[in-house]
């Protein structure tokens, strides 16, 4: 038997020892799932507790723009369309009407400009403009049926992909953006149709967009399935 | 006249330091629960730290920061990739708030918070203790559980902490909380407040050891047992 005080000596030290043997370690196949249930617990306290449908982001001035946003793709050389007037996005899932849209059809639906804070998951921060329609918009405009939980957002980058939850996705700020920083959307940051919104962590926003499917089932999505936290809240 | 008579037995030897109950349990669990979690935190910390480096929006100018650039050793990370230390982060931040929790409501609810919180009064008490330390005065000064300094030092770090947690939501979720990280003075400073408390939490570490064996090895006896036979017994 082990008296209590020891018990208690045993536990001081050992919780440093075996985090000592941790580092450099992701828990391993003992603690890995155990993080992996946490992060999941995360995602609905992010998306049931702390999101707010009716909260906006706050917006800055114009001259607020950052000097630098970086890029990011997952293709060895950046994604570009071999014929750009032949692009469509296919909207379809639980929808009445699914939908073939080109950029101009886009930019023929309500339109949103903002100046916001980008927010990557590594913790830097820039500030720029954006013009697209809302996500909500084209919701209407195909006729999500009452079904629908999800939102799967696809590219033409290598199968990058994401899964959102409906009220973010819903969100007034969540766009399609097909212009940043008053020009047309560049190619390094997504073109011809990337998603945005102030409310995620900039992986969740999908770039080279090609489809949008609205679904009852939750999808992956490129980081998310190997770990990073599915919500992607800030 | 007679002579006094001489004494046949020794003087009396001063008699050994009463044995107190000094630490509650819940103390005890919050104290070294805090020490593993805050521990896991840091590495995981310095394991997120290293995805980006610096502090400032993107394009400068970037906040003084004597680690720009720098990656932590492995040994002071945990989590192995960004998405591994993100999920030891946001894993054990929920048990670490709980105990900082536990911890606040013992202190208040058993009148604890009054020989730990460091008020206007205890003032006068700190300036002789630090006499003391410098070796302006050559008798330590009375004290109940803990001398003013300590209060200062204890009153200080449960704030750092409070900080931590606050600096940490703010980030966490600079949307949702925007008020919070606008208090803070943005996204950046956020991070960099947050980054700070590391630093104050490994000094305090540092000279926290230190003091226990230079000055009372017995409180490391009473952290664990709840039991304390040292210097000084008294309770406040």
């Amino acid at each position: 038997m082990i008296d209590r005080r020891a018990f208690l000596r045993l536990a001081a030290g050992a919780g440093p020892a075996s985090l000592a043997a941790a580092c450099g370690w992701d828990g391993g196949n003992a603690v890995r799932p155990l993080l992996l249930d946490i992060s999941r617990f995360n995602n609905w306290v992010g998306e049931k507790v702390l999101f707010s449908k009716n909260r906006l982001a706050p917006q800055y001035p114009i001259a607020d723009r950052t000097a630098q946003l970086p890029s990011y793709f997952i293709s060895p050389a950046m994604p570009t369309l071999q014929d750009p007037k032949a692009w469509r996005l296919e909207v379809s899932g639980l929808v009445r009407q699914p939908l073939s849209l080109s950029i101009a059809d886009l930019q023929a639906l309500p339109r949103t400009t903002y100046t916001v804070k980008h927010h990557c998951v590594e913790g830097w921060s820039a500030i720029a403009t954006w013009h697209g329609v809302p996500v909500s918009a084209v919701a209407e405009r195909c006729g999500m049926l009452p079904q629908a939980r999800y939102v799967r957002f696809d590219s033409f980058d290598s199968g990058y992909m994401n899964g959102w939850d409906l009220a973010s996705a819903m969100h007034p700020q969540t766009i399609l953006a097909y212009g940043m920083n008053d020009n047309p959307l560049p190619e390094s940051h997504g073109a011809p149709l990337r998603l945005y919104s102030p409310t995620k962590l900039g992986y969740k926003m999908t770039k080279y967009l090609v489809s949008v499917t609205f679904t009852a089932e939750r999808p992956g999505g490129y980081w998310e399935d190997q770990g990073y936290p599915w919500f992607g809240g800030v | 006249m007679a002579a006094p008579p001489v004494p046949t037995t020794p003087p009396p030897k001063p008699s050994p330091a009463p044995l107190v109950k000094r630490h509650h349990w819940v103390v005890r669990l919050t104290h070294w629960m805090t020490f593993v979690l805050l521990a896991g935190m840091i590495m995981s910390g310095l394991q997120i730290y290293g995805a980006y480096a610096r502090f400032g929006e993107r394009g400068g100018p970037y906040y003084v920061n004597a680690f720009e650039d720098h990656a932590f050793p492995t040994w002071s990370r945990l989590g192995g990739w960004l998405a591994g230390g993100l999920n030891w982060h946001f894993t054990l931040m929920w048990p670490l708030i709980a105990g900082g929790f536990l911890y606040l409501s013992y202190l208040a609810l058993s009148g604890e918070w009054r020989s730990l919180l460091f008020r206007p009064r205890d003032i006068r008490g700190a300036i002789e203790m630090q006499k003391y330390y410098l070796r302006l005065r050559k008798d330590h000064p009375p004290q109940g559980k803990h001398n003013p300094l300590q209060k200062l030092a204890y009153t200080c770090i449960i704030l750092l902490g409070v900080l931590s947690v606050l600096t940490g939501f703010a980030i966490y979720k600079p949307t949702q909380f925007s008020w919070l990280t606008a208090l803070f003075g943005g996204f950046q400073a956020a991070r960099y407040w947050h980054f700070w408390a590391v630093w104050i939490f490994t000094a305090f570490l540092i000279v926290h050891v230190i003091l226990v064996f230079v000055v009372d090895p017995a409180s490391l006896r009473a952290m664990i047992s709840g039991w304390y036979r040292g210097r000084f017994p008294s309770h406040d």
